[in-house]
């Protein structure tokens, strides 16, 4: 077992904003620190995505080409592709260096969701709100998926890859985990629309948040449930969660505008970032440090804010001045 | 050599160079043809064929005609002064820019062709072409080629005098960066003599890691060509016989080499780097026979291997001193390093680099490891049936070998068990026909067969005694007697209808006649229902042999159809009825009928058995959140073989011909499956309860929306949503009551949205699917198109009103806001643009103000969690503790896009009334719209319509769908 830490620790969590990043896309769908956490990458409503310099704030490329607003996006590890899904039914494989479209995938009946690479950027995987995840293949030139899983019963708003797992959720309130080297699908029913499904870093757990407000922790092997984290409010809206980098915290996105922040073991509420009053739409968590990145419409209207924040070591700190206007 | 060192200062630039491209620029438009002129710099056009350069400089467009075609304008005979023009220079004709610098006769003091290097000759040797139009052989300067003087231009002499040999570098020293250009091939003549010092070491330094910074290196060495002249009458290539090679022996290089260095012809002259160093005697060549006294002729026939040449143009480096002969070379290239690349792509894309430390490697568990003793080998064991085995034989078997096949089938799992002992264990009863060939066969011969295959022993662990079934079946045919001669007269007639259809008529009379068909009526299935005759003469059939009649067949064929065409008839009814036997009951229990049955157009789902049977179970354990056992289902899923590939696992079912869930009738609810769906009973029958947003003030999912729609028999229905709607309001408490919280300013806006809903829930039930198609075919581009409807006149106008309005009252709340934060750029800079009606409404895709209306419509036509609206204002929210649930109540009325649009940017809480008087308008101006719609579905209406559905379709796609599908489950069980 990994994560009860043996001496207690200050809690890893991100609590002080470092940075605001106006990145006027209109709204941000989706922001996604790559493989490595040196860039993130934003998904705007504006049809564009546009790739960020974590360390100096800075925009490094804007990659336009969508019909439609940009839902979701991924970077393969080695930073040299991207792939990117949209409103448009399209998904599209991005040239980092050049801006250019590599290939744009279309297939999904419908507005595409979640993307996401496979480990070794060979295959793209997207889940669309036609109830099928399309399996593209990146390295020949057939524009057909390989396969079309074609299980869910409703739309596929979620979308994980491992190793050789494939981890989706479903609006028909169903987590999906297909074992390819089993060769096994499993189902573990949930009973309320899936919003998001992510693995834990160990892979022996996954991570589901759905629409009555609750993010779970299952066994990935048994489908017990291993904890149950509630207090936040997600009812209508497509919000993410996520583990901490050293799987010791369950984050998730709130429609009151805070990032809820749970201890994995015990389940209770740890900390309340307070965002700003809107939604928070979306948040990812840093692969290795404690920083996290959550997006939420601006307070101009037209703006949208990145805001990224790093451990404060010192947590009896006055909390910046961003929070005094953040809570009422 | 002078004029070369100065190099880059007499390049001459015509034109104007281009600008660089932009990228998003759109592409230009060609320049066309009759514009495409160039201009030297007096403005007239430039002549690209000048009268000695091969053309004419009559120049109107790059040609040789006029404006005013061939005819010259003044026509001035020189008919007079033939005899003054005798003597004509080339110059008289020639233009200034023959003269000039660049032309062919340059008025300049240049070098001659003594000093002169390779550019310059250019010159003389166009001079020279045109002189050679005047040679005695036109076109070739025969005699100035065999005369010319060897000499070698003045530069080389004086190189030479100071010591300079032939082939060594020239130029200043570089730096190691350019001597690494040094590459092999440079030192590569010298290596088979001495190797100089330096190069070695040099060699030593390419490979290594020390280069010293401040060391310069002499520039690389040239290792001269040798142009020696064929003089001898072979082929090119050919190496005839060698007198010189012939006392030594040993035959002539392996390859020819048609461009061979001076060393490696003095190596091949002494012989020394040869592989076979093999002397023999005699004259060799090639082609050149062995001698009798000679035994091997290995080297005679010059066998050249395409290894010895270069396969690809221009794949060397650019340093390998040959500058592009294409001498066989042995290259050692060095590997392209990865981090180059990551340097390329970093220059590219400023501040970006590729990821520079690999995927973690994958921890590989070995196999276990074999025992010593293993043999990879699998013998199949024979089964023995201790019943066909003497006791003893068995005693010995089990002892030595630790068990017996088949001895207990209650042990040996139900895949060791066969059909027989499988059917008692199920309480079927026993199939009437035979239970094996054997059967069929004479007693005598069963027991010579069995007596030849006894020590393998049988398969048939059933009674062998003869069945019940089996003596009947060998005497149907005289039974009947009536029937009896007409069916042998058949068999003779209709070679199909064979004695194995015969048994196969008796099986199904055994099948139908048992009781388990008697159990369930009514539920046959048709094949022949495309033919409805056929289909009576097949369910005539089926009654007859439910009642056991013995010649149901011929009762219920047609008898006036031809022998031909019953005896075919026959055959399928009796092949049918086996194929669609009834089910025993403890079977068919457990499986769900298709329901897309071969040739029938079903126009209902399947069902998935595993998946629906059990869902309330697993909703009452999610509600006891009994995760685990209850919630899984595990199935067989069959991943894609290059799927397995691209994820480098193995694939699980190898040879597996499908993809996906085998075992498992697919379903799929996808939108698709819905539009047949629709016309089913169960649809129309529960009402459509939507119309409720999913911006309902409590916030309740789109799953258990009706609940809150007053959709008291659908409630009833479903437990489960009933269940989780009200443990939802206990645990939220946003019930509607949460809305009395919101303050005056919002009540009133809950009331009217609420009488449309309903209004819009009566709409719906008359046209069921329309959002279903609009989230279909709805795409981006006719919601753009729609975007030049109706109301949006009064719109801008409303929208100038309060872009004014906000302009002045809102500006400094938010530069308030906003100077907090430090990152923020110029509030009011910002919030411009949104404002501006022009921009808002002629680009629809602009970045800022556009999209977040658009995205209210897509989002309520979707399914599922939707995305938060881009823009809900902080302001209105502002004096409210609880924003969330005032958030959604607006977000509920700013469904219309150009309140949504103003939403983001004007923060007024006096714009709230008007608002809502503007929104109930536009509710009835829409349920208007709507009902002409119906007539005119055109574009006009898809604006209302999106609208519409917006506000409908968010609620009802899901939840519409579940329902129909709920009922279509129940009506699948019945």
């Amino acid at each position: 077992m990994s994560f009860p830490q043996p001496k207690p620790e200050v809690p890893q969590l991100p609590q002080n904003l470092l940075r605001t990043i106006d990145c006027q896309q209109g709204a941000v769908r989706a922001v996604r620190f790559n493989a490595d956490g040196n860039y993130l990458l934003s998904c705007g409503s504006d049809k564009s995505l546009k790739l960020w310099s974590v360390s100096r704030g800075t925009l490094l490329k804007t990659y336009s080409g969508h019909g439609y607003e940009v839902l979701d996006a991924d970077g393969s590890y080695d930073n040299s592709q991207l792939c990117s899904c949209s409103s448009d039914k399209t998904v599209i494989l991005w040239d980092v260096a050049t801006g250019q479209v590599t290939r744009k995938l279309r297939g999904h009946a419908g507005k595409v969701n979640c993307v996401q690479f496979n480990e070794e950027a060979t295959v793209i995987l997207s889940g669309s709100i036609d109830g099928t995840v399309r399996c593209w293949d990146t390295r020949s030139r057939k524009f057909d998926p390989i396969q079309i899983l074609d299980e869910a019963q409703d739309g596929v708003s979620s979308l994980k890859v491992s190793e050789h797992e494939l981890l989706t959720g479903s609006v028909d309130g169903r987590v999906r985990r297909y074992d390819l080297r089993m060769g096994q699908l499993h189902v573990d029913f949930i009973n309320s629309p899936i919003t998001c499904v992510c693995f834990s870093a160990d892979g022996q757990c996954t991570l589901t948040s759905s629409l009555d407000s609750t993010v779970r922790l299952l066994d990935k092997s048994t489908g017990e449930m291993l904890g149950e984290y509630t207090g936040h409010k997600m009812k209508g809206y497509k919000l993410d969660c996520c583990l901490s980098s050293k799987d010791t915290h369950v984050l998730s996105c709130s429609e009151d505008g805070h990032v809820y922040c749970w201890d994995l073991v015990e389940g209770s509420l740890m900390l309340k970032l307070p965002v700003g009053k809107a939604v928070v739409q979306s948040l990812s968590f840093h692969p290795s440090e404690t920083r996290l990145l959550t997006a939420m419409e601006g307070r101009s209207g037209i703006g949208f804010w990145l805001r990224e924040m790093v451990v404060c070591l010192k947590c009896d700190v006055p909390l910046l001045p961003w929070l005094k206007y953040g809570i009422n | 050599m002078a004029s070369d060192s100065d190099s880059d200062g007499d390049f001459v630039t015509f034109g104007t160079p281009l600008e660089p491209l932009e990228e998003d620029e759109p592409l230009r438009k060609p320049v066309p043809l009759h514009e495409q002129t160039v201009k030297d710099e007096k403005g007239r056009y430039q002549r690209f064929h000048g009268a000695f350069t091969g053309g004419f400089s009559a120049g109107y467009f790059n040609t040789v005609g006029t404006k005013e075609g061939w005819t010259p304008a003044t026509f001035v005979s020189s008919r007079q002064q033939k005899a003054g023009r005798q003597n004509a220079r080339p110059e008289d004709f020639m233009d200034e820019e023959d003269l000039g610098d660049h032309g062919i006769a340059p008025r300049q003091i240049t070098t001659t062709a003594d000093f002169a290097s390779g550019r310059k000759d250019v010159i003389r040797d166009k001079a020279r072409a045109i002189t050679s139009l005047s040679a005695p052989i036109p076109g070739d300067t025969v005699l100035e080629d065999l005369v010319a003087p060897a000499r070698s231009s003045m530069g080389v002499e004086l190189l030479r005098k100071m010591g300079w040999k032939d082939g060594q570098g020239v130029g200043p020293r570089v730096k190691r960066r350019l001597c690494k250009q040094r590459a092999d091939s440079g030192t590569r003549a010298f290596v088979s003599a001495s190797p100089p010092n330096g190069l070695s070491g040099s060699q030593d330094e390419e490979d290594g890691e020390f280069v010293p910074e401040n060391v310069t290196f002499a520039p690389k060495d040239v290792t001269p060509i040798d142009f020696t002249p064929k003089v001898d009458l072979h082929g090119l290539g050919y190496r005839g016989l060698n007198p010189l090679a012939a006392l030594r022996g040993g035959p002539g290089a392996g390859h020819i080499n048609l461009f061979t260095m001076d060393s490696d012809r003095s190596n091949s002259l002494f012989g020394e780097d040869r592989k076979g160093q093999r002397r023999r005697g005699g004259v060799a060549g090639q082609g050149f026979g062995v001698g009798a006294m000679e035994d091997d002729d290995e080297d005679i026939y010059h066998r050249d291997i395409m290894s010895n040449y270069d396969t690809v143009l221009g794949g060397e480096e650019p340093g390998d001193g040959l500058y592009g002969w294409t001498a066989p070379q042995q290259y050692n290239r060095k590997k392209k390093d990865h981090s180059k690349d990551a340097a390329y792509l970093g220059k590219i894309l400023e501040g970006f680099t590729l990821a520079s430390d690999k995927l973690e490697t994958k921890t590989i568990f070995p196999p276990p490891n074999l025992p010593r003793d293993f043999r990879p080998v699998h013998y199949f064991r024979p089964v023995v049936d201790l019943s066909s085995v003497s006791p003893m034989v068995a005693q010995a078997l089990q002892t030595s070998r630790g068990h017996m096949a088949q001895e207990e089938p209650s042990k040996g799992g139900r895949h060791q068990l066969d059909s027989a002992q499988r059917r008692e264990l199920l309480g079927e009863a026993t199939l009437q026909g035979p239970s094996s060939v054997f059967d069929l066969l004479k007693v005598e011969d069963r027991e010579r067969l069995s007596g030849l295959r006894r020590p393998s022993s049988d398969t048939s662990s059933g009674p062998r005694q003869p069945t019940p079934g089996r003596p009947e079946q060998l005497c149907s045919g005289c039974r009947d007697s009536p029937a009896a001669a007409r069916a042998s007269a058949q068999k003779a007639l209709s070679s199909r209808f064979t004695p194995h259809a015969e048994q196969q008529q008796q099986e199904a009379l055994s099948v139908w006649s048992g009781p388990t068909a008697q159990a369930q009526t009514g539920q046959t299935f048709k094949p022949f229902e495309r033919t409805p005759h056929k289909q009576a003469r097949y369910d005539l059939y089926i009654d007859q042999l439910k009642q056991g009649d013995r010649d149901a067949l011929e009762l219920s064929l047609d008898p006036t159809m031809t022998e031909w065409e019953r005896g075919r008839e026959r055959d399928e009814f009796v092949r049918a009825a086996l194929l669609y036997k009834p089910s025993s009951s403890s079977l068919s229990c457990r499986f769900t009928r298709g329901k897309q049955d071969d040739g029938v157009e079903a126009d209902t789902v399947e069902v998935t058995r595993d998946q629906e049977n059990d869902v309330d179970d697993k909703q009452a354990a999610v509600k006891m959140k009994m995760f685990g056992k209850l919630t899984r289902d595990t199935f067989e899923w069959h991943p894609d073989n290059l799927l397995c590939k691209r994820f480098n696992v193995p694939d699980p079912y190898p040879g597996s011909g499908f993809v996906g869930m085998p075992k498992v009738k697919r379903d799929k609810f996808s939108v698709f499956n819905f539009l047949t769906v629709s016309e089913s009973p169960t649809a129309s029958a529960s009402p459509a309860p939507q119309g409720v947003k999913p911006s309902e003030p409590g916030k309740r999912s789109r799953w258990d929306v009706s609940g809150q729609a007053g959709n008291k028999e659908r409630k009833e229905k479903d437990p489960v949503s009933e269940f989780l709607s009200v443990a939802r309001i206990e645990a939220s408490g946003s019930g509607p009551e949460a809305s009395t919280t919101d303050g005056p300013t919002t009540d009133p806006t809950v009331e009217p949205d609420t009488e449309q809903k309903d209004e819009e829930e009566e709409e719906e039930e008359s046209r069921p699917s329309m959002d279903l198609f609009k989230a279909i075919f709805a795409s981006s581009s006719d919601e753009k198109s729609s975007s030049s409807s109706e109301g949006e006149s009064e719109e801008e106008e409303e929208e100038k009103e309060e872009g004014v309005r906000s302009k002045a009252g809102t500006g400094p709340q938010i530069s308030n806001q906003l100077n907090v934060n430090t990152t923020q750029p110029a509030p009011p800079v910002s919030t411009t643009p949104s404002q501006n009606p022009d921009v808002v409404f002629k680009m629809p895709s602009g970045p800022a103000a556009a999209p977040p209306p658009r995205d209210q419509e897509m989002e309520e036509e979707e399914f599922g969690p939707r995305l938060p609206p881009p823009s809900s204002t902080l302001t209105e929210r502002r004096p409210s503790p609880t924003p969330s649930a005032k958030d959604d109540k607006h977000k509920k009325k700013c469904k219309e896009k150009h309140k949504a649009k103003k939403h983001g940017k004007h923060k007024k809480d006096k714009k709230q009334k008007k608002k809502n008087k503007r929104h109930k308008h536009k509710g009835k101006q829409k349920k208007s719209s709507r009902k002409e719609e119906s007539s005119d579905s055109s574009s006009e209406g898809s604006d209302g319509n999106s609208q519409e559905d917006g506000e409908e379709g968010g609620g009802v796609s899901t939840e519409e769908l579940l329902r129909r599908l709920k009922g279509i489950r129940g009506k699948n069980l019945q």
